[in-house]
């Protein structure tokens, strides 16, 4: 029997597991995959978990429910991948052998990178949100807070989700509009980039929302340290920034064990083939989702795609077959704008969010890059599609796993 | 857009940054760099030279990233590109500004 391994039962892993479950052959392969963890969160939802708006139940469920029964799940921590010999070690000293392995550990918050962002004040004034403890925290905070400054910050590129923060930002003017205490709250959003949008018709059709709902940009602030005493951050430059609240996207990387393992680069990704997710490292491992260094997002829908194209590309591995260079790093995003609100973005490597419907031409029902009360409709929708469709591996009807052009207002620029 | 450099017709965007890597040369690099009030050093260039070959490979480039590379410290980007040293060095490299998804 031939060893298929999976590492990460996340969304990128439990979507592989689903989908070789149905390709690969019983009789000739076995499928494991590994996860520490006993609960798979529905990550999209520690973004509604802060402000009360889904509850604790809506965002987790047990990890076991999602794996096939063929597919043997191990519960244990991942020591190191041994490349030249084919196998991985496992925390309690199991050695599990491969023939072929699918890297998806994914990516976590490293608040340790930043100096001064843990300590005494860490889940008291300092925030995140990308983790549960974060959301739950957060949501504990914000249900006495009497207002003040509010600091939404990213720390550096790239993150998971990076409209994620700019959400947190539009849900909190919503938040503490409906509390009535919106005038006690002044919003900024702080950011390395050069601003709060930085692509061309993103900046053009989008700008008015941070004017709308009075949320000042601060941008190019490279975080240096946080100052948790004083309640401030502070960047290269010398710029400081004063805060009550501080709701930080600290740096994100790659799983320690891929460093334990020597594969990955300066942030724990590993060096895959953009087109074909095999691995620059071996021809045997592949990997998917946010543990890649793809120039794509780090988003599930990211994954959802890529596990469509990574599915066949197995296959034709495993038959000696040329690998399909195949994935064009389509995103498909809602975008929460609060007051009941979303919008939604439809991209590539090459091809900037535009205008346009979705995903039928010309009719929708979904609009691109323009705020509907549809859009928010579908951003709900979206939790019943993520249990029941897509960590299933049910491929969601009307949508490729490449970018479509057709429905997009795409004009020839000079860039 | 068109820009003329170092006696030759180069193609940028609105915000000033070479749309094709191929056309840079250092006498690009420098005539840019004058208008950003730089004076290219061979420290300069050691950084400008990483950037690119950190582009050519599609990595996608942060500050801490940089300062993560052993080529040069955080502390030192800033004195060498002051006020925003990713987008000024981008920008005198010849590759793009580092963007978001939107």
């Amino acid at each position: 029997m031939k060893q298929l391994l999976i590492l990460g039962a996340g969304t990128s892993g439990t979507m592989m597991a689903n989908h070789l479950n149905k390709v690969l052959p019983k009789d000739s392969w076995n499928i494991s995959i590994v996860d520490q963890e006993e609960t798979h969160y529905y990550q999209p939802g520690f973004l509604f978990l802060p402000f009360d708006l889904y509850k604790t139940k809506d965002v987790k469920k047990k990890i076991d429910k999602f794996i096939p029964k063929r597919v043997k799940l191990i519960n244990e921590k991942i020591e190191r991948i041994d490349k030249d010999k084919n196998e991985v070690v496992l925390k309690n000293n199991t050695i599990l052998s491969y023939d072929i392995l699918i890297v998806a550990t994914g990516t976590n918050i490293a608040p340790q990178e930043i100096e001064g962002m843990l300590g005494a004040h860490w889940h008291k004034s300092v925030f995140d949100f990308y983790t549960y403890e974060g959301a739950k925290n957060l949501r504990d905070k914000l249900r006495t807070w009497k207002g003040g400054k509010l600091v939404v910050h990213i720390s550096e590129m790239p993150i998971k989700c990076p409209v994620a923060p700019l959400e947190f930002a539009f849900l909190a003017d919503s938040f503490f509009t409906n509390k009535g205490i919106r005038d006690q709250v002044e919003i900024s959003f702080v950011t390395p980039m050069s601003g709060a949008f930085t692509k061309p018709k993103a900046t053009e059709a989008l700008n008015y929302l941070l004017e709308q709902k009075h949320i000042k940009v601060i941008p190019d602030f490279n975080i240096e340290s946080v100052d948790g005493p004083n309640h401030k951050i502070m960047d290269y430059a010398g710029e400081e920034v004063a805060y009550d609240l501080l709701v930080t996207i600290p740096t994100n990387m790659g799983d320690p064990m891929i460093k334990r393992s020597g594969i990955g680069d300066e942030l724990n990704y590993i060096p895959t083939d953009k087109a074909t997710l095999q691995t620059k490292i071996k021809d045997n491992i592949f990997a998917i989702g946010d543990a890649t260094n793809l120039p794509a997002s780090k988003a599930g829908s990211v994954a959802h795609f890529e596990a469509e194209i990574l599915t066949e590309n197995i296959q034709r591995y495993i038959a000696g077959k040329e690998l399909k260079k195949e994935f064009d790093g389509h995103a498909n995003c809602f975008i929460e704008t609060g007051h009941g609100k979303a919008l939604l973005i439809d991209f590539n490597y090459t091809q900037e969010p535009v205008k346009g419907t979705f995903p039928f031409p010309g009719v929708g029902p979904l609009s691109l890059l323009k705020e509907t009360h549809m859009n928010h409709m579908g951003k709900l929708a979206f939790k019943w599609i993520y249990w029941n469709m897509l960590i299933k591996g049910k491929h969601i009807p009307f949508v490729s796993a490449t970018m479509q052009t057709s429905g997009k207002q795409i004009e020839e620029t000079t860039h | 857009m068109e820009k003329t450099y170092a006696g030759q017709a180069i193609s940028t965007n609105e915000q000033g940054y070479l749309t094709d890597l191929n056309q840079w040369n250092r006498d690009i690099g420098t005539e840019i760099a004058k208008e950003e009030d730089i004076e290219m050093t061979d420290r300069h260039w050691e950084v400008i030279e990483y950037l690119q070959d950190q582009y050519r490979k599609e990595v996608p480039l942060s500050v801490r990233k940089v300062g993560k590379s052993n080529v040069v410290s955080i502390k030192e980007f800033y004195q060498l590109f002051p006020k925003g040293p990713l987008k000024i060095s981008s920008r005198i490299a010849g590759i793009p500004k580092p963007v978001s998804c939107i």
